[in-house]
């Protein structure tokens, strides 16, 4: 599986209420949480993305609540895959689950700029700034988180499985 | 091979003889939460499970807290889909506005939770359970519906930071400026992926209010749980709320640790969070010039009875500042009782506060004081995110509910110590 797009870049500890404030919790519609989506750190965000587009950020990103609505209004807003230095615990275990590309690369996250082009495959882990040219290998998965991501999700998984 | 309690808890649960930091398990769950923001996402994933019904209808609570009483028809309508959910699965610990409180206040008081039980919840605050030793979780919305449907879980085993505490907390001090120090000491990463676990002669000095506290903001530092051994208070707690037979587990006084922090609960101060990040601590006693606009105390952080106590303590004989909204929250039902019976809300009323029915409200800015632009809340709840508890250039400063008292007395951030108690 690959993805390529452009990058929106954030810093550390991006928190699960910017990314989908509460006022908005009343509903579990994705398409009307994507419609919300960073719009307490950076209001043009849903104006700009694009299908594919690829958000890199600092340590900590998705901290705070346990809201999917988090991971869930990034993938439908079409993000393709979330770079960053480390995931807080629940935003990791979540996108696993919902089946959103994550990656820890702290080289990568440190170095890549807003608006680069950049290539991830994720079978091999490595990430390519097409931009500057430059090549990245992020963490790779245990062999456990692999096969439920494989399997396209904790859902599918447990079906299989139990 | 020696293991600490966490790790012993999840050998059992996943039904190993040990368990080591970074290996992946899938462990049986005595207990699966949500709430009303988290269930409706869950309760739409459950029928993809293929299951006919819930794995146990005893070991699943649904605690309609958020935004209840329903604050508009949007949260009605979740509130309702949660609600029917219940009926048709038949489960027993559903709470109806009435009998609900907040969800991690409740479920110790209704004896719902047990030490050395394994839980998880699709709240991130699920880990305020670590007080009464049990291994205790925040999950999202599909972990619970997969624990739903088939009572398991799956985890890496985290690694371990030990706090060994000594000494005692001095009066007007309590569990929340202890747990707000280590944040700020440590970072809101500080204890990412791991356990935070609360050990020395100094834990059994803190009442099991102040280990609630402690262990709920466990998350604030990353951390996958906090958990607090076992003693006679937590044992006299358990029985005293008609909890299960505890299942005990200790930590082996060899057990790996990835570091241990020493401190000393007599140097802790009133302490406070300045915007936005739980980790940007000062003491209470520097914040003369923030003027305030709202304090709230309550939430599953705070709002259990020794915290409106506290608060009350301070505010008795006393009026808030005119410029000053004051919203107290009692956690649940029970505590609401008592704190009626005990004479607390003649007090808050008589000083100018309001006294609402138990929610969450305010602290994830859902309703029931929520700020307008500019405007600045003391707050005894746990998060001061950007636009946490409202308009994006609102501030949450996070504190203890008795340095929250202190500064809707004053109208400005002030350390309890320097208004004492009048009455």
């Amino acid at each position: 599986m690959k993805a390529e797009g452009r990058v929106f870049r954030y810093g550390d500890n991006v928190d699960t209420d910017v990314i989908i404030p509460a006022r908005y919790l009343n509903t579990s519609d994705k398409k009307e949480l994507a419609s919300h989506c960073m719009e307490d750190i950076d209001s043009s965000f849903v104006k700009n993305v694009q299908r594919g587009d690829i958000i890199v950020a600092g340590k900590n990103f998705g901290c705070g609540s346990s809201r999917e609505h988090a991971p869930i209004a990034i993938k439908e807003a079409g993000v393709s895959c979330v770079i960053a230095t480390t995931f807080a615990r629940i935003f990791y275990r979540n996108s696993i689950n919902i089946g959103l590309p994550i990656l820890e690369c702290p080289e990568a996250s440190e170095e890549i700029k807003a608006g680069d082009k950049v290539s991830v495959d994720f079978s091999s882990g490595v990430i390519v700034d097409e931009t500057t040219g430059k090549k990245y290998q992020a963490e790779p998965f245990p062999p456990f988180m692999q096969r439920l991501i494989e399997a396209g999700g904790l859902i599918p998984y447990i079906k299989e499985n139990y | 091979m020696p293991q600490t309690m966490t790790e012993k808890i999840l050998a059992h649960a996943a039904g190993l003889p040990e368990v080591h930091p970074g290996q992946l398990i899938m462990a049986n769950l005595d207990m699966v939460l949500g709430n009303d923001i988290t269930s409706p996402v869950a309760i739409k994933e459950f029928p993809k499970f293929g299951k006919a019904s819930v794995f146990d209808k005893d070991k699943i609570a649904l605690v309609p807290d958020h935004f209840t009483p329903n604050k508009d028809i949007k949260a009605a309508e979740q509130c309702a889909c949660v609600r029917a959910f219940a009926a048709k699965e038949q489960i027993s610990n559903y709470f109806e506005v009435g009998r609900v409180g907040i969800e991690h206040a409740l479920l110790p008081e209704q004896g719902l939770v047990t030490a050395g039980d394994t839980v998880i919840g699709a709240d991130s605050h699920t880990c305020t359970y670590g007080a009464l030793g049990a291994f205790s979780t925040g999950v999202g919305s599909t972990d619970m519906a997969a624990g739903m449907a088939i009572g398991k879980a799956w985890f890496k085993v985290p690694s371990s930071i030990r706090f060994n505490l000594t000494g005692k907390l001095r009066e007007h001090v309590s569990g929340k400026d202890l747990i707000l120090t280590i944040i700020g000491m440590i970072g809101v990463d500080g204890a990412l992926y791991r356990t935070m676990e609360f050990a020395g002669d100094g834990v059994h000095t803190l009442t099991m209010d102040d280990r609630f506290t402690i262990a709920n903001m466990a998350i604030e530092a990353g951390a996958k749980n906090g958990i607090f051994p076992v003693d006679e208070k937590t044992l006299e707690y358990l029985k005293e709320h008609g909890a299960k037979e505890p299942k005990i587990f200790s930590s082996d006084p060899d057990a790996e640790y990835e570091k241990t922090i020493d401190i000393d609960l007599s140097t802790i101060v009133p302490t406070v969070s300045y915007p936005h990040l739980p980790e940007n601590t000062h003491s209470a006693k520097e914040g003369k010039d923030i003027k305030i606009d709202q304090v709230v105390i309550g939430s599953c952080t705070n709002g259990r009875l020794s915290d409106l106590e506290a608060a009350a303590r301070i505010l008795k004989g006393r009026k808030i500042a005119d410029s000053v909204r004051c919203i107290v929250i009692p956690a649940t039902q029970r505590i609401w009782l008592e704190a009626m019976h005990e004479g607390l809300f003649d007090i808050f009323v008589s000083a100018g506060c309001v006294v609402s029915t138990p929610t969450c409200g305010p602290c994830l800015g859902g309703y029931m004081g929520i700020l307008s632009e500019g405007e600045r809340c003391v707050s005894t709840t746990n998060r001061n995110f950007v636009g946490r508890m409202g308009h994006v250039k609102s501030e949450v400063y996070l504190a203890s509910p008795e340095t929250a008292a202190a500064s809707a007395v004053t109208g400005y951030i002030t350390d309890p110590e320097e208004v004492g108690y009048e009455g």
